[in-house]
C-alpha cells in the first residue's frame, strides 16, 4: 500500500473541503477502496474518513418518499422496517449481494461507488486496461470475458457494475443528493453512472469533490408487486453473472406501469426504458413479460465467453416479473 | 475409557478457538523481518533487468534480492530430493520466467507494510515470449507421464477385441479445469539462523521433507536444520512439497542476518504452491447388452509446467475400480507455460471418478438399467490389472445401504421426471474410491512423573484430529482415559513420521503409537520387577497388565500406580520409541476404500442455478478411529466435491497465462448456502491385513464420486449430460 496521509473531518463542509490538489479519497466502510489500494489500484495520497459524520439516518420524506443516509450501512438499510415495507425489492437487492460481514460494513454511498470487479482492472499486472490506466488499450475484450458486459459497452471497456442495490434503485427512480465545494445538487440515478465510451476512467457523474449525502427514493406505487432476482454461480457472496429488478403497478391484471432494471450486463444499472413502455396496458401475463425482456435485450453484443448472458438475461426478467406480480417473493 | 473409535471431540478445538494454538506465522521471533515476494507479470521469457533502486531507498528497507545479487546455492539450488518434498523452484539462480507470478525477487523490511509498498516499486524489464497456453493444441506431442510407482500406460486382455464384443458403447471425453488449493492458512515461513543452523517456522504437511528439501538445497547437515509446526491451517495437498518460498525466506534470513517471516500473499496462492493440472479424460466403456463389461478405455492428458512433470493420474479409477477382461489406461503430460501442478485432495481419483462414474451413468441409461446394479454386474472381487485380491472389500455393502438410506427405490430413471416449484429434481450416484496408503512411522510414549503420558511424533495436524488420534490410540492400547495424555508433534527432532498425504496420516502413526505404547509399558513392567519395593518385585512381564495408570497382575485387583513407581525410581520419565512399518505381505494385496455416494439436486429450470439438495455416502474405509474426527474429514470430503462440480475453476487469461481469478472473492468455492444436508455413514470392517488397527485413511475419499453423483443427478433432473466440470448456470439454460 502507498503512503497516504488520514483525515478524519467534524462535517460534510469539512469533507469536501479537504479534496485538494492532492489526491484524496473518501473512506466509508473501506470494503472496495482498501481493497483496491492494497491492490495498488487505487493511489490515493490522502484518506478522508467520513464513517463518523451524521449520514447514516433513514427517514421519512415529506410525500411518503424515503431518505438513505449515505452512511447508513447496507445492512441497516436493508433491514428498516420502512424500506421493507415500501421497498422492498431493495431490501432484497441488498441481501443478494456479498455477505452478512461485508453488508455490516459497507455504507449506502460506497455501494454506489464500488468499482468494476474486471480482473483486468483489479490486477494491475495487466498492462491493459483503459479504467485503470486511460489509453492502454482493453484487455478483457479479447481475453476472458465471461462476467462482462453486454449492453453499452465500448470500444474502450467492456466491464460491469457489479452493485445489487443499484440495478433496485435505478428501477425505483432514486435520486442523489450530494454536497460539492459549491454547494449540494441532486443526480437523477439514470444520469449517476455512465456508459464507458471513450472515457471508462470515469464512473460515474459525480466530481471529485463531491460527497454524497443521501440516497431518496420517491414514494411509489410498486411495493406490492417488486421482485429482485440475481443469477450467480453460488448460492451467495458472489456477484451477479445477471440480474433483474422488476416492479408492476397493476389494476385487475393489467399493467399500469412497470419498472425494470438490469445488473451483470452493462457498466451501469441498466434500466429498460424500452421495456417498461412496453409493458404499460399490457395484461400481466409471462407473454408480455417475454415480449419485454426480447425489447430489453434488444442490440446486445455478447463476447467470446458471455453469449450466455443474453438468454439468462431474458429468463431472468421473466422470472422477476412473474414473481412481482405474484407478490414479489424472493427467487 | 477410551475407546479405538469414539466420537471424541478434538483435543486441540479449545486451544484452536482461543487462539492459543500458534500457527506458523504467529511465533513472535525477536528481531524479526518481513518479506514480500515479487513475482512475474509476463508468462514466458527472461529477465533482462530489474530496477529496484527506488524499493532498495524506501522506508525500512533492509534488501531488495534479485537473480542479479541473491546468494547462489550449491546446484543451482537444485536438490536431488524427490517429490512431494523436493521439487524444481523458482531460487532467483537465473532470469528465466516460465509461468506468471513466478518468484523473481523478495523484499524484505523491518515491517510488513514497508516490505509491501517497496515490492510494489520494483520495475522489470522483460524479453517476453509467447507463453505455451494450448492444452488441446499440446496432445499431438504430450509424453508419459508417470505416477509414484504408477506407469503411464496400463492395460490388460485384448482391447479391440473387448470393444467387438461389445453391443453399446459409450465413448465420451470429460474435463476437469486448473484449481487452485487455498487453505485458509496461506504458505508462511520464518526462518532464523544461528550461525550454520537454521530453524523454520513452515505451515507444512511434511516438516522432516522441509528439514530434508532445505538442508540438501543448502549443501548443510541434515541436523543443521529444525522445522517446527505445531499446527497447520489446511493443506489439501499444497504443503505436502518444499516451495520456492521456504528456501526464498531462507536466503533472506542469511542476507540480512536476521530471522525472516515470507507470507504468501492471497494472489501467489495460484501459481507458484501448485494447484489441481487441466484434465482431458477419454473414457470408451463397452458392454453386452446385459451390462456386462466388455472393454474399457481411459486416455488421460493433464497439463504439467515447463519445468518439472507432475501427473493428475486419473485414470488409476480405471485400473482398479471394475472387472473387465480388457482394459487399456494411459497418463500423457502436456507442458504448458504455467506453473507445476500438484497433489490436490484425491489427485486423479477426484478427476478420474469425475470421468468414469459420468461415464458408467451415461452406460447404465444406454441399456436401460440401474445404476447401481451396472456396477454390481461388474463388481471387481479383485483387483482386474494387478489380479491381486483385495486386503478388505465391502462396496456391495456401500451401495446397498447408500441406496437404501437416500431412498434410491423410489427413483424414476426418466429425466425430468421430478419438478418441486421452479426447479426440476434429479437424484444421481457414483462410486467413491481412494487408495490405502501406509508408510513407516515412529513413535515415543513416555510415562511422566506427573501421572500424565505423553505421545510424540514428527507428524504433522492439518486441521485433520492427528493430536486426537495419537492420543486416543495411545489411551486405548494403555488403557487410560484419554484426558490423562498429551499429545505432541510438528517438530522435526521428534521421531520421524512420513507426509501428511496421500490420507496415510491415521494409517502410518496409530500403528507406531499403539507399538510404542505397548513398549514404554514393558518398560514401565521391567522398571516394577526390579524394583524391591515395588508389589511386582521380580514379577515377569507377561504376568503383569496396566489399567487406569496402575500396573496391575493380570486378572488381579488392586495394583501400583505407575506414578509411585516413577517417584520411587529417580522420579524420571520412562519410556520407548517404536517404529511401525507396513505389513510385511501388504505387497500381495491390493488396498484400497470404497465408498457410494448419493447426491439429490435441484436445478433451477429456467435460471439453470443448481443447488445440491442433500449428499448421502457410505464409506468402507476399515476400522473408523473416531467417529467425530472421521466422519469431519468426509464431510469436508463431499463438500468439496460439489465444489469440483459446481464452482471451482481456475480461470487464465490466454494473453498472459496469468490466472484472472487470483482471489478468494472471484475463485468460486462453497459457501455454507450452497451445502444442503450431508449424512455420512461408516461400515467399520477393520482391514487387519492393511494394519493392526485395521483403519484406511479418511481424508481424500469423500471428493472422490461426489462430483460425479451430482453431475449425474443433474443429468436426471434435466435431461442434460454435461461432462465438463465445474457445472455452471450458464450450462444449464433451457
Ligand atoms: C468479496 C466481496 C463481495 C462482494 N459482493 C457483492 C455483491 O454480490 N453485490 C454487491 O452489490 N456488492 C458486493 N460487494 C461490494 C460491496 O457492496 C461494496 O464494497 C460496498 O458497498 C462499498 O461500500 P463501502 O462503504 O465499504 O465503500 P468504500 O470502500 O469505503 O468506498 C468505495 C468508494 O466510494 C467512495 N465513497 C464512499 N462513500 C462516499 C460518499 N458518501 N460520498 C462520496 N464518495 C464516497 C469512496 O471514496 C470509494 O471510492 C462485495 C464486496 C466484496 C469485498
Amino acid at each position: 500500500m502507498q503512503p497516504f496521509e488520514y483525515q478524519r473531518p467534524q462535517n460534510a463542509q469539512e469533507a469536501v473541503n479537504g479534496v485538494d490538489a492532492a489526491h484524496a479519497k473518501f473512506l466509508a466502510g473501506g470494503t472496495n477502496l482498501i481493497d483496491l489500494m492494497k491492490q495498488q489500484v487505487e493511489l490515493p495520497t490522502r484518506l478522508i474518513d467520513i464513517k463518523r459524520l451524521e449520514l447514516a439516518k433513514i427517514e421519512e420524506m415529506p410525500g411518503g418518499g424515503l431518505r438513505l443516509g449515505a452512511l447508513a450501512t447496507n445492512a441497516d438499510t436493508a433491514g428498516h422496517t420502512l424500506v421493507r415495507q415500501r421497498y422492498p425489492m431493495l431490501a432484497q437487492a441488498i441481501l443478494a449481494g456479498a455477505s452478512p460481514q461485508l453488508r455490516n460494513m459497507a455504507t449506502n454511498g460506497g455501494n454506489l461507488l464500488q468499482r468494476t470487479r474486471c480482473y483486468y482492472f483489479y490486477d494491475p499486472a495487466y498492462e491493459h486496461c483503459n479504467k485503470r490506466k486511460p489509453g492502454s488499450g482493453c484487455a478483457a475484450i479479447e481475453g476472458f470475458n465471461r462476467i462482462h458486459a453486454i449492453l453499452g459497452t465500448s470500444t474502450a471497456c467492456i466491464a460491469t457494475h457489479p452493485s445489487d442495490m443499484c440495478v433496485a434503485l435505478a428501477a425505483l427512480g432514486a435520486r442523489v443528493r450530494v454536497q460539492g465545494k459549491g454547494g449540494e445538487r441532486v443526480i437523477e440515478f439514470a444520469d449517476f453512472h455512465r456508459l464507458p465510451g471513450r472515457t471508462p476512467e470515469i464512473d460515474t457523474n459525480l466530481r471529485a469533490d463531491e460527497l454524497i449525502l443521501s440516497i431518496d427514493l420517491p414514494a411509489g406505487p410498486y411495493a406490492a408487486h417488486s421482485a429482485y432476482v440475481k443469477v450467480r454461480d453460488r448460492a451467495s457472496y458472489a456477484f451477479a453473472l445477471v440480474s433483474a429488478a422488476a416492479a408492476l403497478e397493476l389494476d385487475n391484471g393489467t399493467i399500469r406501469s412497470a419498472r425494470l432494471a438490469l445488473g451483470g450486463v452493462a457498466h451501469k444499472p441498466w434500466r429498460s426504458d424500452r421495456a417498461e413502455a412496453m409493458l404499460a396496458g399490457k395484461p400481466a401475463s409471462q407473454q408480455s413479460y417475454v415480449v419485454a425482456a426480447n425489447a430489453a435485450l434488444e442490440g446486445a453484443k455478447p463476447f467470446e465467453h458471455n453469449a450466455f448472458k443474453v438468454e439468462m438475461a431474458k429468463a431472468t426478467i421473466v422470472r422477476a416479473f412473474s414473481l412481482a406480480a405474484a407478490g414479489g417473493d424472493k427467487a | 475409557m477410551t475407546a479405538i473409535g469414539d466420537p471424541i471431540t478434538r483435543v486441540d478445538g479449545h486451544a484452536k478457538v482461543t487462539g492459543k494454538a500458534k500457527y506458523a506465522a504467529e511465533f513472535a521471533v525477536p528481531h524479526l523481518t518481513y518479506a514480500v515476494m515479487v513475482t512475474s507479470t509476463i508468462g514466458s521469457g527472461r529477465i533482462l533487468s530489474m530496477g529496484t533502486s527506488d524499493a532498495q531507498h524506501a522506508p525500512g528497507v533492509l534488501t531488495v534480492m534479485t537473480p542479479a545479487n541473491a546468494p547462489k546455492l550449491p546446484q543451482g539450488g537444485k536438490a536431488a530430493v524427490h517429490p512431494p518434498a523436493g521439487r524444481v523452484l523458482s531460487l532467483l539462480q537465473d532470469n528465466l520466467v516460465h509461468y506468471n507470478n513466478q518468484p523473481i525477487a523478495v523484499v524484505v523490511a523491518e515491517t510488513l507494510n514497508q516490505a509491501l509498498y517497496a515490492s510494489s516499486l520494483v520495475t522489470v524489464r522483460y524479453q517476453r515470449e509467447n507463453p505455451h497456453l494450448n492444452f488441446e493444441g499440446g496432445f499431438a506431442t504430450a509424453h508419459p507421464g508417470s505416477h509414484g510407482k504408477d506407469p503411464a500406460d496400463k492395460s490388460i486382455g485384448n482391447l479391440e477385441q473387448g470393444m467387438a464384443e461389445g453391443e453399446v458403447k459409450v465413448d465420451q471425453v470429460y474435463t476437469t479445469p486448473l484449481e487452485n488449493h487455498n487453505p485458509m492458512e496461506p504458505h508462511v515461513t520464518i526462518a532464523e539462523w544461528e550461525g550454520e543452523k537454521l530453524t523454520l517456522h513452515d505451515a507444512t504437511q511434511y516438516i522432516s521433507g522441509v528439514k530434508q528439501t532445505v538442508a540438501k538445497s543448502f549443501g548443510i547437515p541434515d541436523e543443521n536444520v529444525r522445522v517446527l509446526c505445531p499446527y497447520t491451517g489446511g493443506g489439501f495437498g499444497c504443503k505436502g512439497s518444499t516451495w520456492s518460498h521456504v528456501l526464498l525466506a531462507a536466503m533472506a534470513a542469511k542476507v540480512v542476518q536476521r530471522p525472516v517471516k515470507l507470507v504468501l500473499e492471497r494472489p501467489q496462492m495460484f501459481g507458484p504452491v501448485g494447484g489441481r493440472p487441466r484434465t482431458h479424460q477419454h473414457v470408451v466403456l463397452a458392454a453386452k447388452r446385459d451390462g456386462t463389461l466388455t472393454a474399457m478405455q481411459h486416455d488421460v492428458h493433464s497439463h504439467t509446467s515447463e519445468i518439472e512433470d507432475f501427473t493428475e493420474p486419473s485414470s488409476s479409477v480405471t485400473r482398479t475400480l471394475y472387472a473387465c477382461p480388457a482394459i487399456k489406461t494411459s497418463q500423457r503430460l502436456v507442458p504448458l507455460s504455467l506453473a507445476t501442478p500438484t497433489f490436490q485432495r484425491a489427485p486423479g481419483e477426484s478427476t478420474g471418478t469425475f470421468a468414469l462414474e459420468i461415464a458408467m451413468d451415461e452406460l447404465a441409461y444406454k441399456l436401460n438399467m440401474d445404476p447401481i446394479q451396472l456396477r454390481l454386474k461388474n463388481y471387481a472381487e479383485k483387483d482386474p490389472i494387478e489380479n491381486k485380491p483385495f486386503s478388505s472389500k465391502h462396496l456391495r455393502e456401500c451401495y446397498e445401504q447408500g441406496a437404501a438410506r437416500f431412498g434410491w427405490a423410489k427413483r424414476n430413471p426418466a429425466p425430468r421426471s421430478m419438478k418441486r416449484g421452479h426447479d426440476l429434481i434429479g437424484w444421481g450416484m457414483a462410486t467413491a474410491t481412494y487408495p490405502a496408503n501406509r508408510s513407516s512411522a515412529s513413535v515415543n510414549v513416555q510415562f511422566e512423573p506427573n501421572g500424565r503420558v505423553t505421545v510424540t511424533c514428527g507428524s504433522q495436524d492439518l486441521g485433520t484430529g492427528t493430536y486426537t488420534i495419537m492420543a486416543q490410540v495411545a489411551a486405548a492400547t494403555l488403557k487410560l482415559p484419554i484426558e490423562l495424555v498429551n499429545a505432541e508433534l510438528g517438530d522435526s527432532a521428534m521421531p520421524k513420521s512420513p507426509v501428511s498425504g496421500g490420507s496415510q496420516t491415521a494409517a502410518s502413526v496409530t500403528p507406531a503409537v499403539q507399538a510404542a505404547a505397548k513398549q514404554a509399558q514393558l518398560a514401565l513392567f521391567a522398571l516394577a520387577a526390579a524394583d524391591k519395593d515395588s508389589l511386582f518385585h521380580e514379577v515377569a512381564p507377561q504376568d503383569l497388565d496396566f489399567e487406569n495408570g496402575k500396573v496391575v497382575r493380570k486378572g488381579k485387583s488392586g495394583g501400583e500406580d505407575f506414578k509411585e513407581l516413577l517417584a520411587r525410581n529417580g522420579n524420571k520419565p520412562i519410556g520407548a520409541t517404536a517404529s511401525a512399518e507396513p505389513e510385511q505381505d501388504s505387497e500381495q494385496y491390493s488396498k484400497h476404500s470404497f465408498g457410494a455416494v448419493f447426491a439429490e439436486v435441484s436445478v433451477d429450470e429456467s435460471l439453470g442455478m443448481p443447488h445440491v439438495q442433500r449428499v448421502v455416502g457410505v464409506y468402507d474405509v476399515g476400522t473408523l478411529l473416531n467417529e467425530k474426527t472421521g466422519k469431519s474429514q468426509l464431510i469436508g470430503g463431499i463438500v468439496w466435491g460439489v465444489s469440483l462440480a459446481l464452482h471451482e475453476e481456475a480461470h487464465i487469461d490466454n494473453a498472459s497465462g496469468r490466472i484472472v481469478n487470483n482471489n478468494l472473492a472471484e475463485y468460486h468455492v462453497p459457501v455454507n448456502a450452497d451445502i444442503g444436508e450431508i449424512e455420512v455413514f461408516a461400515l467399520n470392517f477393520p482391514d487387519t491385513k492393511f494394519n493392526p488397527l485395521g483403519a484406511r485413511g479418511i481424508g481424500e475419499i469423500g471428493i472422490t464420486g461426489a462430483g460425479a453423483a451430482i453431475a449425474n443427478a443433474i443429468y436426471h433432473a434435466t435431461g442434460k449430460r454435461i461432462r465438463s466440470a465445474p457445472i455452471t448456470p450458464d450450462m444449464l439454460l433451457t
